[in-house]
This record gives structure tokens, sequence and C-alpha cells, in this order.
């Protein structure tokens, strides 16, 4: 008895076609600029608008800041957990699906309500203060996903072998994080970093309510204005997603070496 | 602020003797629990605690029962819907979709690939998600266009409008539809072949198959996986934002109004608005982990 295949291959067409059609949909739109002809011209004025070069660059810095404080962050107390504290797991791991649970939305407006310029923390009082706590809510926001990562890529890991063997070589604990424990789980840690990465470039509401120049922002402001540059900055930014995850997938399969120094 | 941070942390340090040889293991968390309470807990505990005070802050009841005024109880109740309607038509079509790829016996560079674009597809909401349904399914949409060019079907004359409900749940089911293959895909590998030859070998059809083997197995993560596409959409501000400005009220594009400009004019109701929210994606996270766990007895 042999199933019949025509049922799956027409779902996955079904499924190709949801996928693939708006995008298709999008590229063709962000053409058609000059009337009757496709051309590039709406990618030219995108490209060549000073605010995009700024909005990307401020958010491309502030989500290359976020990895370095959320890994920072992760990789010590997910370490810690493993070696010495294993029966804090399920609390650490209960709070870091919290940002999952609480939308962001809800996230930013409690922020906006503690830190705001008559409190104890002023953050959100001057620019600089205000990125910082961009950069912290965008911490919050992924991680989920980077603790999942490294907590994953620790369990891969003989650590309690690598830390007792560093330590009778005479380690401390700043080099055993950095110099043993970090670059057996850099491949973890860079999956984490790709998908920091795709969910900050873009992100919408928390820079929108603190109001920072950040390119989601921009994309919105855009997208209530302009009919075709908005299609354009989509095929842009969907480029970028795609960049980051397909970095990801191609990290995440495993460089050769990255368990072997335990063997 | 900070008095409440060190107080809270300080107790395992200081004040129990018991500890005090494991004083310098907690030490190594402390930083993450600062950032938890800073960036979680506290500010999410101060919106939850605003919602029970009047604006003198006095505790009251009120602002929870506004929340049933007709204005935000609707609000509600188009987001529920659309989250709901994004929820179930996304876990439909991902499981067709993953259980197809998975065991329809398609070849095998067909799962890697499907699994790499719902990463990535998962991924694309927000603004540009938006940008992408309008040029597609709007007024001057390429799809809109060809079947016009085409058949002569005017989508909207039909009274489809893509900022409206329908529009708004087609463009959720986007990143609905993959993430529902990227978190159903386990449950799927954990049907063994050998029950579906064992159910045959004994007589039974296609049907009785699912209805009294796969489905039975199934079901927690089914439901459970639809619950967490439920509170996914429920939270979603940038797309239907950018799609709709604010002509859809769902209650995130109500709570992003208020928070810029106080719109409801009383700030506690804005906090009750915005613990309405945590309660509903708080429940449907909650009984998915419930549902998870019961499906790990079958499914390993």
């Amino acid at each position: 008895m042999k199933p019949s295949r025509l049922g799956p291959w027409l779902v996955t067409l079904f499924g190709v076609l949801y996928f693939f059609v708006p995008l298709l949909g999008t590229f063709e739109f962000s053409l058609r600029y000059l009337r009757g002809v496709y051309s590039l011209e709406a990618y030219r004025i995108v490209l060549t608008d000073p605010r995009f070069g700024a909005t990307v660059t401020y958010s491309t810095v502030l989500a290359l800041v976020t990895i370095v404080v959320g890994v920072a962050l992760v990789v010590p107390t997910a370490y810690w957990i493993q070696v010495r504290l294993p029966g804090l797991r399920p609390i650490v791991e209960f709070i870091t699906l919290l940002p999952l649970v609480i939308p962001a939305i809800v996230l930013v407006f409690g922020y906006l309500r503690m830190y705001n310029s008559a409190s104890v923390l002023p953050l959100t009082g001057t620019e600089r203060a205000t990125d910082l706590l961009l950069m912290f809510s965008y911490v919050t926001l992924a991680l989920p996903y980077m603790y999942r990562a490294v907590d994953t890529g620790l369990r891969t890991i003989d650590v309690h072998t690598l830390t007792e063997a560093a330590q009778s070589l005479g380690a401390g604990w700043s080099t055993i994080l950095l110099r043993v424990i970090l670059p057996n789980v850099r491949v973890a840690v860079l999956s984490g970093a790709f998908l920091t990465f795709a969910i900050v470039i873009g992100e919408f509401t928390m820079a929108s309510l603190l109001d920072r120049p950040a390119f989601g922002p921009y994309l919105q402001l855009i997208g209530a204005n302009r009919a075709y540059e908005p299609s354009a900055l989509a095929v842009i930014s969907f480029a970028i997603t795609w960049a980051c995850m397909g970095l990801l997938q191609v990290f995440a399969r495993g460089a050769p070496g990255q368990v072997a120094p335990t063997h | 602020m900070a008095q409440v941070t060190d107080a809270a942390i300080g107790p395992p340090r200081a004040a129990l003797p018991w500890v005090s040889q494991l004083s310098w293991t907690w030490v190594g968390v402390v930083p993450f629990f600062v950032f938890a309470l800073m960036f979680l807990l506290l500010p999410t505990g101060l919106l939850a605690v605003g919602g029970f005070q009047d604006a003198q802050g006095h505790f009251t009841l009120r602002n929870l029962r506004d929340l049933f005024q007709p204005s935000i109880a609707s609000s509600y109740l188009i987001s529920v819907k659309v989250s709901a309607a994004s929820a179930i038509g996304g876990a439909l079509v991902g499981f067709a979709l993953a259980y197809a790829v998975i065991a329809g016996g398609l070849p095998a560079w067909v799962r890697p690939a499907l699994m790499t674009f719902s990463g990535v597809a998962s991924n694309f909401a927000g603004v540009p998600l938006a940008f992408a349904f309008l040029a597609t399914l709007g007024r001057a949409g390429l799809v809109t266009a060809l079947l016009i060019r085409l058949f002569g079907f005017n989508l909207y004359s039909t009274g489809f409008n893509l900022l409206s409900f329908v529009g708004l749940t087609l463009t959720y089911m986007y990143f609905q539809i993959p993430l529902m293959v990227l978190i159903i895909a386990p449950a799927i590998d954990g049907l063994k072949r050998e029950w579906r030859e064992a159910s045959a070998n004994l007589g039974a059809s296609t049907w009785e198959y699912w209805r009294y083997i796969a489905l039975p197995i199934l079901w927690p993560p089914l439901l459970g996986s639809t619950l967490l596409l439920f509170a996914n959409a429920f939270g979603a501000v940038a797309t239907a934002y950018a799609l709709t400005g604010s002509s859809l009220n769902i209650v995130t594009i109500v709570l992003y109004a208020q928070i810029r400009g106080d719109v409801l004019h009383n700030q506690n109701l804005g906090y009750a608005l915005a613990l309405g929210m945590i309660f509903m994606t708080g429940m449907s996270n909650a009984a998915y982990i419930w549902l998870r766990g019961r499906s790990e007895r079958w499914l390993r």
C-alpha cells in the first residue's frame, strides 16, 4: 500500500505560495516608482535618504551593544546555574521566558512608569539614558532566545571538567569564563546573536514609545507618507532578516571543532 | 527604586545565617536577578499595582470594572477575534504543512528547507510585513491587480478590505503558520510509524487512525501550540499599527495611543488595560505549559 503523495505536495505548494507571493508582490511593487517601466528608483531614493543611513546605523549599533550586554549577562548566569546552582534552574528559566509572555508594549509601558523623569532612576530623562534604557529593553526581548541558545550550548560541553581543569591550572573565574567557556559555546552565542540582531534591527514598539530614532519607527513613518519606498524598505529589511537567519542556520549546523576540545 | 532592588536581593546574602557559606556562590547570579527585577518584574509589577489604584493612589477595583465599558471591551473583543482566528488558521495550516513535509513521504531535502524558511518567516513580522501585504493584497497590490487582469475579478468589490479583521488575520497568519511549523514539528516526529502500521494491520481506515490514535495523542500539543500562537498575536503591535493605523481598534493599538497621549483620560485605567493584556497572554501561556506537560507522556 503506497500512500498518495499528491496531498502533501498540494499542501506544500499552498505553503510556498503563501510565503512567496507577498514577497514577490512587495518586490514588484517596489519597482513601480516610475510609471510604465520597472526601475530601481524607489531604492535609489531610499538609500540616498540621510535618515535611512542614520536610523540603520543607530539600530545596528544598538543591536551590537545589545548582543554584547546580553552575552555578558547570559553566559555567566547560565554557566553558574549549570556548575554551582542547578537548584535555581527552574526559576531562572521561568524568568527568561517571561518576555515571551509579557507583551513588549506592556514592558515599555512599565519602563515609562518606573523610569520617568521624576523617579529615583530617571532613565527617560536624557537622550543618552533613554538609549541605555532601550538597549536594556532589547536585552530583555532577546533574553528567551539568547538564554536558550547558550544553555543548549553549555549542555553539549563538559562544563565541570573544563572548570576543574582550568582551576587546577590556576585560572581565575574571569579567565575560565572568557578563555575556556566562551570559546566553547561560541557557536551557541553566535546563533543567539544573529537572532537578537534580527529582532532588534526593525523593532518598532519600544523604539517608538521611547521616542528614539531607530530603523523601525523610520519604516513606519515612511509607510504612512510614501507609496513605493515602503516596499523597497520591506525588501531591504527582509534581506537583513534573511541574512541573519541564514547565517544562524550555517552556524547552528555546528562548525567542526565546537565540541572537540573536550575530547 | 534602588532601595527596593537592594532589599529584594539583600536577604539571601546577609539575613539568613545558614546560607553564609553559600554567600559567594549566590553572587554569581546577582547580576541576572538585578536585571530581571529592574527590567521585567518591577516594571510589570508597578503596572499591576497601578491598575488597582485611583489617581490619588488609593486601592480601587474601579479600573478593572471600567475595562468592561463598551469602547474598551470591544477593543479586547476585536483583539481576541483576530488573535483566535489567526491562531486557529495558523495552527491548522501550519500543522498540515508540517505533517505533509515530515510524514507525507516528500523528498528529504524539503524538510530542512521548510524549517529554515519557517525560522526566517516567523521573524519577518512588524512594519515590513504590513508593507508586504499592502503591496500584495492592497488596492493596487500585485494579487489584486492580477485577479482583475486575468479573471476580471475585483477582490475589493466583494467587500474585502485589507485594513479590516479579515485582512489583519491573513497578515498575522504569515508569521503564525511558520511558528506553528517550528513548534509542532517535534510532536509530529513523536508519532511512531509502528502505530500507523499496527492500526492498518488491524484493518483501521485512515479516518479511524486519526480519530482513535493520532488525534488523542496530538491534541495536547495542537491545542497548546494554538494557545501560544494566540498569545503571540495578542501582544503584536507594529504590524497592525503599520497596516491599519488606528482604524482597527485592537487593544494593543488602544494601549499604544494611551501611552502616547492618555486618550482614556485616566492613567490608572491605562495600567488596568495593560494588566488585562498580561492576564490574557499569561493564561494562554500557562495552559500551553500545562498541555505540553501532558503531551510529553507519549511523545518522547
